[in-house]
């Protein structure tokens, strides 16, 4: 990616994110099959091979495969449990399902030549404000107006309470946003980075420090690629706590 | 000429909104630190606190992942 025209490194650390049809070269349409659909497949194909063919035999041994499909399940089991309570385990599956695929999305984007999807503001909006959508409408299902009582924080003097009211009804319609662009902006300005140091290998006197450079921050990727869907998944079961239980 | 104001005003602000990024790392910091020295005192009490300590890192980061998408807006989108 790093060739010189005149003379000089060409920097292209942002084409990786390019969304191109898969066949042929049309415009992306609505429904156009495009890398990012082809990267999303694969990443609900390996999470069908993981859970249901990896636990297939259902062993009193797990095998290796079983075994860690056992350990993801009870982990994120016991995450909704402690998080959003006895009465959150009934959202579990949704929770699961979001975490499995951010994680394989995640650490599918980390194979050379391939495509993120969660590197994409687009891709992961729609599973923050399908969250957002999903835990204000349990809050209200749940407690009727008493949901609004997230909003007022009795704890507070009475004077302070309509000012912490509007700054709570402020970060509340923020969270989307911040859910959304904190899962993209990692994995892009991880794999950005990684592609930066990837063009200085081209230069010969410094081509082993960053091939170096590129090991240490795949290693750090594999680290931030596993605990972004983790965050992820934790703050949805914090949010999902608050829509179950308003009261401060 | 007009346009090649314009392009140093977004190099100059992308690098400005860059300098976000080390208010991030200092608040990332801050929490594990702090972390660390209370889980240090009571080894027993951490076990139980690491999903805060996630959550509290998360946070902290969030805010420096907006300048860099401020960034890079300023390179790429305007």
């Amino acid at each position: 990616m790093a060739e010189s025209k005149d003379g000089g490194l060409v920097f292209k650390p942002m084409e990786q994110f390019e969304v191109a049809p898969l066949f042929g070269d049309g415009p992306v349409g609505m429904f156009t099959i495009t890398n990012s659909t082809m990267w999303m497949a694969l990443a609900v194909l390996a999470v069908v091979a993981l859970m249901v063919l990896g636990t297939r035999s259902r062993a009193i041994i797990p095998s290796r495969s079983q075994s860690i499909a056992e350990l993801v399940y009870g982990f994120i089991y016991q995450m909704v449990e402690d998080i959003a309570g006895k009465d959150g385990v009934k959202y579990f599956p949704y929770i699961m399902t979001l975490f499995l695929f951010i994680l394989f999305s995640n650490y599918l984007g980390l194979l050379p030549k391939a495509f993120t999807p969660t590197s994409h503001i687009a891709v992961t909006a729609v599973l923050a404000v399908g969250v957002f959508v999903a835990v204000t409408v349990i809050g209200f299902v749940k407690n009727g107006a008493g949901f609004l009582s997230l909003f007022w924080v009795s704890s507070a003097p009475l004077a302070l309470r309509p000012i912490l009211a509007l700054i709570e009804v402020i970060s509340y319609f923020v969270r989307p946003v911040s859910h959304s662009i904190r899962l993209a902006g990692n994995m892009m300005a991880g794999h950005a980075v990684i592609k930066v140091f990837a063009g200085f290998a081209a230069l010969l006197a410094i081509s082993p420090l960053a091939i170096l450079a590129i090991t240490a921050m795949y290693g750090l990727e594999m680290l931030v690629a596993g605990i972004q869907a983790y965050v992820f998944t934790i703050l949805t079961c914090v949010y999902l706590k608050d829509a179950l239980h308003p009261h401060h | 000429m007009e346009g090649d104001i314009a392009q140093m005003g977004q190099f100059i602000g992308a690098g400005l909104a860059s300098v976000g990024m080390g208010g991030a790392a200092i608040g990332v910091g801050n929490v594990a630190g702090n972390f660390l020295a209370g889980a240090l005192r009571n080894p027993s009490a951490a076990a139980g606190q690491t999903a805060t300590l996630f959550i509290g890192i998360a946070f902290a980061e969030a805010l420096g992942i907006f300048s860099f998408l401020v960034a890079l807006l300023l390179m790429f989108a305007v």
